[in-house]
């Protein structure tokens, strides 16, 4: 792309960047780049792809929604927002990265990405790795009953869907999954500072790959499926546990 | 929505979490953290970034705690966040994470905390690639590291420097592989 001389032509209709623009408050700021490469400066997905933070800010002010579309680096960017933390005009890169994921053909987008959200997607748990609500309490009721063997922890308590709770916890789907016993600690310091805390048997997976896809109406249901449940429980505080 | 770093530093302000650090006192192990971008610049800011550092340096002690540079809301991405760690783009991924690797690589740390668990499955793997494989492991496995409840079968990503550092004394289970 670099040797050949861009020739810009009037277009018809809006823009890639005006549908953008139109979707976000302030516009993303997407017109007010001083193209000071500050962004880049600090991105680490600068390089990649022949492409950069700033060059994307470019490539969209002059109108070249196909190759922006194409570009595999709407995937290496990964949206981390450190570069509208940096930039002097607080230009939005990281939404125009998403529309520029959610462009792509949902089949095209990456297979582990699209596959992960299909799994939330089939289960109420909204577990990336498809684990189910009786996965779950088995596996955590299996490793509880190991660790009440354990002096001082005779009656340490996991539950799921205890009303009225406090704490309403989410877990990462690969903890049950992959590591059961990495959930110990997490419940013994719950245990020690008195805690009174529940996961939910839905939405209790902490991941949202639907986000990382670019669709919309996915990262919304799955999201709400979380906070739904914990409103239900009566939880008062919603914990992150990463 | 909040954060549990900031529930951490909370309970041991309060003295609800009693962690100690001196088990590491002589050892001297080194340990850095991750400022997941999720948790730290895009939702809670400085102040969570802060209570992390509270709670680190409680648990391995102030003068074992090296910290990152940058740090903070200003800290890199670890490259394993958006969906990078499942699209198939390893090659890219490790690429991005060369800047993460080569700010670890400068603290010298011996272990680097990774409180989320994408920064983990990164981060973990980005140790493959370093000259020195720093461990890297979840802030709530120090936490009870220096409350003498860590069993070990929960040291899988201890290495053998902590394998039977502070272990429980009731402690039967064993090491899993
Ligand atoms: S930091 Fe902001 S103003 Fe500077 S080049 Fe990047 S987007 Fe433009
Ligand atoms: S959000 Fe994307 S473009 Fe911005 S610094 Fe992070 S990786 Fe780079």
């Amino acid at each position: 792309m670099a040797d050949e001389p861009l020739v810009l032509t009037k277009r018809e209709g809006k823009s890639f960047k005006d549908i953008v623009m139109e979707k976000l408050p302030d516009g993303g700021n997407l017109n007010a780049c001083l193209t000071c490469g500050t962004c880049a400066a600090g991105c680490p997905a600068t390089g990649l792809a022949g492409m950069d933070p700033r060059k994307v800010v470019r490539m969209a002010a002059l109108g070249m929604d196909e190759e922006l579309k194409k570009t595999p680096w709407a995937w290496f960017c990964s949206m981390c927002t450190r570069c509208v933390h940096a930039c002097p005009m607080n230009v939005n890169i990281p939404q125009l990265v998403y529309n520029m994921r959610a462009s792509w053909p949902r089949d095209q987008r990456p297979r582990g990405i699209l596959r992960s959200c299909d799994a939330a997607l089939s289960t109420d748990t909204c577990s990336a790795m498809g684990a189910r609500e009786e996965d779950f309490e088995f596996i955590v009721n299996d490793v509880l009953e190991g660790v009440r063997e354990q002096p001082g922890f005779e009656n340490i308590q996991a539950p799921i869907d205890k009303q009225g709770a406090y704490f309403f916890l989410n877990q990462n789907s690969r903890e049950p999954v992959n590591e059961p016993e990495e959930m110990i600690p997490l419940w013994k310091i719950m245990h020690l500072v008195g805690a009174d805390w529940t996961y939910g048997s839905k939405g209790w997976a902490a991941e949202n790959y639907c986000m990382f896809l670019a669709d919309d109406d996915a990262w919304k249901h799955i999201t709400e499926v979380s906070i739904r449940k914990a409103e239900e429980l009566g939880c008062k505080v919603f914990l992150n546990t990463e | 929505m909040q954060s549990i770093f900031t529930w951490y530093a909370k309970w041991i302000r309060e003295g609800k979490l009693k962690v100690n650090s001196d088990w590491n006192k002589n050892l001297k192990i080194k340990f850095t953290v991750q400022d997941p971008c999720n948790i730290i610049r895009k939702s809670f800011g400085d102040a969570c970034a802060q209570d992390l550092r509270f709670v680190v340096k409680s648990c391995v002690g102030e003068e074992n705690f090296v910290d990152m540079a940058p740090n903070m809301s200003n800290n890199y991405c670890c490259g394993g966040g958006g969906g990078f760690l499942q699209s198939g783009y390893t090659e890219e991924r490790l690429a991005y994470g060369q800047k993460k690797l080569d700010q670890i690589v400068a603290t010298g740390a011996d272990y680097c905390i990774a409180p989320c668990h994408n920064c983990h499955s990164q981060i973990h793997e980005l140790a493959e690639h370093a000259p020195k494989h720093w461990g890297t492991v979840h802030l709530w496995t120090i936490i009870c590291l220096s409350l003498g409840v860590l069993c070990r079968n929960e040291r899988t990503y201890l290495h053998d420097d902590l394998k039977e550092v502070n272990i429980p004394e009731w402690d039967e289970t064993e090491f899993l592989v």
